[in-house]
């Protein structure tokens, strides 16, 4: 996208980004839907109006009208009043997207980061290596290959004992 | 139901729209009904996890449906709300394989096996399909139908080896859905041609990718027989007695409620 001057409303993309940092993840609050890599563009136009593009993570996920509602909220907060948020499906969501340090904070709050999805093996029988998010063992075993949420799987850790969630690598 | 494919430069003919609109209901309707089936384990499940597994199942294939109506939407078809709860059996082009019932555990993990990979091979290919929101689409789907074939091509190798009592299960489950699977591949009217133009993918070659993969997997791995596939059937406008019932309990609220804005 270009770079668009707003002529009527002096907000930089900058700006919308930072405040869309600070949406959390409805389902994993510990990190943002920045941080989750599912704000693909901020624009602002010529008359002020700001367009918002989003990607959904699971494209079943009971998630996306709050996503949809917060994002638009967040902007309306910095005085904006000509909002428009946009989803789309391409490039699709990935994990890998995710970056570093919501990563760790997922570790923190006990769920595994997902692995790298190594593009190419889209259908593979065999899931990905898994560490344990407290003691840092791969000697884990998946409990449930379906868990809470249509993002994370379910592990117990053989070297702690400790049950936990993992994410899916997608 | 709101993701909105991203607007392509293909242009389609008519009759391509026509059929495409055609292809699109009839994979969603696979989708919706097979999802009903699955959600009907949720509290019912021989352990916890599973139940969670299988609702999780059905929420990705419902969020299929939703991909696949709106992408129907845009090409001038009904709301997805619309198409999903206010149509009934006789206008419902599902194949008879996802609308028969939920049955025990193994018919339950069989038919999800072989819809799943039926599905993910066909996912696959659709992906390059050159009708641009088509293939987004895909891409998307595809990426979900992936652990739901490692969950079930597990859960039917358990059954199959486990016990002489889930063994006796998973073939009788094989036997009785083994010809209505076939259905799967069954083109609709105008498909040839959005073949042809590679906007959907060659059905023939994913049905013989599919045949080999659950081949290798029932036969090769698990030790099953599979029976012979009826070289001739009724196409997906034909019903057993068991879709009126579902759809009537699938649609009661929103035929209850038509002006319910919120759910």
């Amino acid at each position: 996208m270009e770079d668009s001057t707003p002529s009527t409303v002096n907000l930089q993309p900058s700006t919308i980004w930072d405040a869309l940092a600070s949406v959390p993840d409805p389902e994993i609050p510990v990190v943002s839907i920045t941080d989750m890599g599912m704000v693909r563009d901020v624009t602002v136009g010529d008359a002020g109006r700001v367009t918002v593009t989003f990607t959904p993570t699971f494209s079943g996920c009971p998630a996306l009208h709050v996503i949809r509602e917060s994002i638009e909220q967040a902007v309306r907060d910095l005085g904006v009043t000509d909002v428009e948020v946009r989803s789309t499906l391409t490039p699709p969501w990935t994990t890998d997207w995710i970056n570093d340090d919501a990563r760790e904070r997922l570790r923190q709050y006990g769920i595994a980061p997902p692995a790298p999805t190594g593009e190419g093996q889209l259908i593979q029988l065999d899931a990905e290596p898994t560490r344990c998010p407290r003691c840092g063992s791969l000697n884990v075993r998946m409990t449930a290959s379906f868990g809470p949420t249509l993002c994370k799987r379910m592990y117990v850790c053989d070297t702690c004992r400790e049950p936990f969630e993992g994410f899916k690598s997608v | 139901m709101t993701t909105t494919p991203s607007i392509s430069g293909t242009e389609l003919t008519d009759p391509q729209t026509q059929a495409l609109l055609l292809k699109l209901t009839v994979l969603a309707d696979d989708e919706i009904i097979l999802a009903h089936r699955d959600g009907e384990w949720t509290g019912h499940a021989p352990i916890l996890e599973e139940d969670i597994a299988l609702a999780n199942i059905a929420q990705d294939e419902l969020g299929h449906a939703g991909l696949y109506l709106s992408l129907a939407q845009t090409l001038g078809g009904s709301d997805p709300d619309r198409v999903a709860f206010w149509r009934g059996p006789d206008d419902y082009r599902n194949t008879r394989l996802v609308e028969l019932p939920k049955g025990d555990w193994a018919f339950t993990m069989v038919r999800q096996f072989l819809y799943d990979t039926a599905e993910a091979l066909w996912l696959e290919a659709a992906t390059r399909s050159t009708y641009a929101p088509l293939a987004e689409v895909a891409a998307k789907a595809v990426r979900e139908e992936k652990f739901h074939v490692q969950h079930t091509a597990l859960w039917v190798e358990r059954l199959a080896l486990g016990t002489p009592e889930s063994e006796r299960r998973t073939q009788a489950a094989l036997t009785e859905l083994w010809p209505h699977a076939a259905q799967l591949f069954q083109p609709v009217e105008g498909e040839a041609e959005l073949t042809a133009a590679d906007i959907l993918p060659d059905l023939n070659a994913v049905h013989a990718r599919w045949t080999d993969l659950v081949t290798r997997h029932l036969v090769d791995k698990c030790g099953l027989t599979l029976p012979d596939a009826p070289t001739t059937q009724p196409g997906r406008d034909t019903h057993t007695e068991h879709l009126a019932p579902l759809l009537e309990e699938m649609q009661s609220v929103a035929r209850q409620h038509p002006d319910a804005e919120v759910w």
